[in-house]
């Protein structure tokens, strides 16, 4: 028999069915929703309150956030974020399913092949997108996959809004000459 | 500062395995993100349809038995239709999201690297705003932690049943589509990219 870890890809629906039974473990074992977004304004909090400790006191979020009984901290949710770097590289390792190219090619059909341009771009949009999830209060896991399987309302109009501002937005940038080259 | 180590083995546990998860599913790269909203490649709405159904047929399950408490994001519409705007263009620009970024760095791409710090400063910059935008969040309404069962005052079951039957239909209409084109267009070169 093959070893699953060394095979480069699953199929999508056996990977959506892990993620899903893999949700039902963290509600039984961890009593929290898969999501990632949490773990970065914690260690932003954490940070901020390193460099300027009287941040604790001055700032409104700090005050909500302590009065909730919520703290910033090294959380569950953190230690997941650890764990899929961790995983991610384990799972390509094995199957060398790793790349070289700095520059996605279809970037590059569009963009051209500076490396600086692109990791330019990666840094703002990368920033834009981790503040609109907190702005939100989630992102693709946290509101996508864990949001919506609660059927939440937050979070169907999040990821519904969120995918068609995507859409129009990828259509805007690579058109119909990007996706005959996808 | 820190959660009970227990907890803390358990969030790198469950980590590791959405890791592999995200990565062997191939979400960790920018063409598969990208490939989706340009309609070439459905592996996102495939993993993500498919974990949303299996996941909510368990964990109602878990909380009818007791075992599970839901954990709703607040409906607070000031913050999620702006959050959804910047997220949106944000995530079509940077090729991954936020979990399937950090997988991205697992892989090796130096570009998912550098917007997981920019994701970091977008996070700096939201908590040392945060005083500026809370009256903008709240400005229109907050309808609280609510779920379609709640506003439509009926049993969960009836929407993930209907969340099984779309999604079952979905995949058979998918197969029944794609074998009517090859069978079609016999020189139509079938995408490898996608493998069922």
């Amino acid at each position: 028999m093959v070893n699953p870890l060394s095979m480069t890809s699953w199929s999508p629906y056996v990977a959506g069915a892990g993620i899903g039974i893999l949700s039902w473990f963290a509600f039984a074992s961890a009593d929290r929703p898969i999501g990632v977004t949490t773990a970065f304004k914690y260690s932003a909090a954490l940070t901020e309150k390193a460099i300027a400790p009287d941040v604790e006191q001055s700032s409104e979020y700090f005050a909500k956030k302590n009065a909730e009984g919520k703290p910033p901290k090294i959380d569950w949710e953190w230690m997941l974020v650890t764990g899929i770097f961790v995983g991610a590289f384990i799972s390509s390792t094995i199957s060398g399913d790793r790349v070289a190219s700095a520059v996605p090619p279809l970037w590059r059909r569009r963009f051209g092949d500076s490396v600086s341009k692109r990791r330019v771009a990666a840094f703002f949009s990368g920033a834009l997108m981790m503040f609109g999830a907190r702005l939100a209060q989630g992102c693709t896991s946290g509101h996508g996959i864990s949001g919506t399987m609660q059927l939440a309302i937050s979070s169907w109009i999040f990821i519904s809004v969120a995918f068609a501002v995507a859409t129009v937005t990828v259509w805007a940038i690579y058109g119909k000459e990007g996706a005959d080259h996808v | 500062m820190f959660d009970s180590p227990v907890k803390l083995a358990l969030g790198l546990f469950t980590g590791i395995l959405f890791g592999v998860l995200l990565q062997k599913g191939r979400v960790a790269k920018f063409e598969v993100i990208v490939g989706q909203f340009l309609f070439k490649d459905w592996t996102v709405v495939k993993m993500m349809g498919t974990a949303v159904v299996v996941g909510a047929v368990g964990i109602f399950a878990l909380v009818t038995a007791d075992l599970a408490s839901l954990h709703i994001r607040p409906a607070l519409l000031g913050g999620v239709l702006p959050g959804a705007v910047c997220f949106g263009v944000g995530m079509a620009t940077f090729g991954y999201c936020p979990g399937t970024s950090v997988a991205g760095c697992g892989e090796g791409r130096r570009d998912a690297m550098v917007g997981v710090l920019g994701m970091f400063a977008g996070a700096v910059l939201f908590v040392a705003i945060y005083d500026l935008l809370e009256p903008a969040i709240n400005f229109v309404g907050d309808w609280g932690e609510i779920t379609i069962p709640d506003i439509t005052s009926t049993s969960p079951w009836l929407w993930v049943s209907l969340l099984v039957v779309a999604s079952v239909s979905a995949v058979l209409f998918d197969r029944w589509y794609s074998r009517r084109n090859s069978l079609r267009l016999p020189h139509n070169i079938e995408s490898p990219k996608a493998p069922l």
